[in-house]
């Protein structure tokens, strides 16, 4: 099946060789970083983690969101779903192997990674981090894989493939709780100390995640031969509106505890982000627009006649996948750090290096996204015709 | 006689997994406890059950703390990232405060205490200026939250630094709710103007922090910021009724930074 890969039309290799100019882009970026340190990322003492861990975050709920093509399908027998469970499993193995490399690039010693294989520590939430990730990985890798080729001979994939896929269902929702609780388990930061973290992470992976599917959807239809097909879109359509509603209504249900309860470490995370702290907050237009921008997309979605014309649907997914990036890509890292643990504030935004080799990972996962949606597509072609 | 080249790769490849195994297994049941039972004090070491300090505000003038400070800065190699050795090092303001190096430093009452201060504070409260450091905390969430045992906590109290195993992912630092941990941004040897050479410098990409002068006490010497401090900081074995420490938290009122947050701070304050 990889030949796929390697025969193509010109727009093909040219999309691959932009790509891979970004990619080469954010290597000499990240070369700079590993030999002057990550002081030329905008990240210091009291802002600690940045963009690289909020793309990380954001792209474990994409690689999660798999799981709203996967469950319907193989749970419920939803069978429309079969011709676009692989877009959903290759998306997952594109975002994760992203996740993977802003972890790497955000380590002050990538040299030492495999430490945290050396010397296990299972009370450390980011190593059961590094085994869901790793594991889901796999898992995707190895199912996609198994059912594309199944599909090719015209056959049954073989039964311990069920049985990987059965696995796949839990463990898609582990990644993200497990990231949730990278955060949601610390005393000092009264931000990313609530319960319902784990919760508006799924609801808001389960809506960007197929908002994002749906757009791969509507270009893969435009530019193959292949129709993921109208009704697959409609019934993610239906997932996406359900979700984001739900990510708001955990947004108002964590908005009523901090302001209602009136407690300071919880309240100032909140007042940075929305209106600002001690006139610094360059942030505020930003989570206003991201909140309003979400509110209109689900009031949008919920209307059928904005959800039944693509045209529309394509467009309240673009806003979804844009607020929902601002609200978790954004504010939700940096605003734990502001104001710090000693109510300083320092603020804190991505240098232009830093944006560089974010750029240049976001490049690599659409580098591996085009490429195995290359060999699916020329396989569903293929059988179809 | 001897074993022939299948016999050989079977036994090597045994006792490796073994030998891998083994280690993982003994680190998983006793978990950071390794570094701490492999750690033979020198004889004239200083030892204690629990390690703690006292830091008594009305000693403590600025004077004071600024040679504490020093004290320690010295002793233990800190990067001064305001001053470079060669003026071309220099870096921008906004830089200095991103990647500056605390191990020991000074925070207003309202910074060190947040949420304990009202507006009808004592009036030398304003003026105070307090010591704050690493809290070497019985329950120190860095330590549970660290995926490599690069920080562990010595059965006396101390919460140490692995600087060579530490891979930089500055968990400890999201964890620690007292600000205590530094990060390595960028080379920290060209802001060391006097180099200690009894004391390690650092590399780009790790964390560090105060250790409570471990390598001074296993001499038989008290830390550098307390022999600084003429009084002003007591150290010493909670473990010991008899000891300065239990004598002065006996005597005394003293306050702890967020010990709501049960992480038990040992660095206690009267002021």
């Amino acid at each position: 099946m990889l030949e796929q890969a390697f025969v193509g039309t010109r727009k093909y290799y040219g999309l691959l060789a932009g790509l891979g100019f970004l990619i080469a882009l954010g290597a000499l970026g990240y070369y700079q970083q590993l030999t002057t340190g990550l002081g030329i990322t905008g990240m210091g003492r009291d802002v600690s983690w940045g963009f690289y861990i909020a793309q990380f975050t954001y792209l474990v709920g994409v690689a999660a969101s798999a799981v709203m093509v996967v469950l319907p399908l193989y749970l419920h027998n939803y069978k429309a779903f079969a011709r676009i469970a692989i877009l959903g499993e290759f998306l997952a193995v594109a975002a994760v192997t992203m996740c993977l490399l802003f972890i790497v690039a955000d380590l002050g010693r990538p040299d030492r990674l495999f430490n945290i294989i050396k010397y296990p520590t299972p009370g450390s939430v980011l190593f059961w981090d590094m085994v869901v990730l790793n594991g889901y990985l796999i898992l995707n890798i190895v199912i996609g894989w198994n059912v594309l080729e199944a599909e090719r001979n015209d056959t049954k994939y073989k039964p311990w493939v069920k049985y990987l896929i059965y696995v796949s269902i839990p463990w898609a929702v582990s990644i993200h709780t497990v990231t949730a609780f990278l955060y949601a388990g610390l005393p000092g930061r009264g931000f990313w100390l609530t319960a319902v973290m784990a919760p508006r992470f799924l609801a808001s992976a389960f809506a960007a995640g197929p908002s994002l599917l749906i757009l791969l959807c509507l270009l893969v239809r435009a530019f193959t031969k292949f129709d993921p097909g109208r009704e697959q879109i409609q019934t993610l359509a239906k997932v996406v509106t359900y979700a984001i509603l739900v990510n708001i209504f955990l947004f108002f249900c964590e908005i009523f505890t901090v302001f209602y309860s009136q407690i300071p470490e919880h309240m100032m995370h909140f007042k940075y982000l929305f209106v600002g702290l001690e006139g610094k907050g360059q942030l505020v237009p930003f989570m206003w627009f991201s909140m309003v921008g979400m509110i209109v997309a689900a009031l949008a979605m919920v209307v059928p006649k904005v959800r039944e014309n693509e045209n529309t649907l394509a467009w309240a997914c673009g806003l979804i996948i844009l607020t929902t990036y601002i609200d978790k890509g954004l504010g939700l890292i940096s605003a734990g750090f502001i104001p710090n643990p000693l109510e300083h504030i320092t603020e804190y935004w991505p240098t232009g290096l830093e944006a560089m080799i974010t750029l240049g990972i976001w490049a690599t996962g659409f580098f591996i996204l085009t490429v195995l949606y290359k060999i699916a597509v020329s396989i569903k072609e293929e059988v179809r015709a | 006689m001897g074993i022939n080249r299948r016999e050989f790769l079977r036994l090597a490849g045994l006792s490796t997994l073994l030998g891998l195994g083994g280690k993982t297994a003994f680190e998983l049941l006793a978990p950071g406890q390794l570094e701490a039972q492999q750690y033979v004090p020198e004889p004239g070491a200083f030892k204690a059950k629990r390690w703690a300090m006292v830091v008594d505000m009305r000693k403590l003038d600025e004077k004071t703390a600024h040679k504490c400070i020093n004290a320690c800065h010295l002793t233990h190699n800190v990067p001064d990232i305001a001053n470079p050795v060669n003026p071309a090092a220099a870096v921008s303001p906004e830089e200095q405060v991103r990647f500056r190096i605390k191990w020991l430093w000074k925070e207003d009452f309202h910074n060190a205490f947040p949420g304990d201060e009202h507006d009808n504070l004592q009036e030398k409260l304003h003026h105070m200026k307090f010591l704050v450091l690493c809290n070497h905390c019985d329950n120190p969430p860095c330590v549970r939250v660290c995926p490599t045992k690069a920080t562990f906590r010595r059965p006396d109290g101390m919460v140490m630094m692995d600087m060579h195993r530490c891979i930089g992912c500055r968990y400890c630092m999201a964890a620690c709710p007292f600000g205590a941990r530094s990060f390595n941004w960028r080379d920290p040897r060209p802001y060391i103007k006097e180099v200690n050479l009894n004391y390690p410098t650092r590399e780009i990409g790790v964390v560090e922090k105060c250790t409570f002068c471990d390598e001074r006490l296993s001499k038989g010497q008290m830390p550098a910021c307390v022999e600084a401090s003429g009084g002003a900081l007591i150290f010493g074995d909670l473990g010991d009724p008899k000891s300065k420490v239990r004598d002065q938290l006996r005597t005394y009122f003293t306050l702890r930074r967020k010990a709501h947050l049960g992480t038990y701070p040992q660095v206690y304050y009267i002021v």
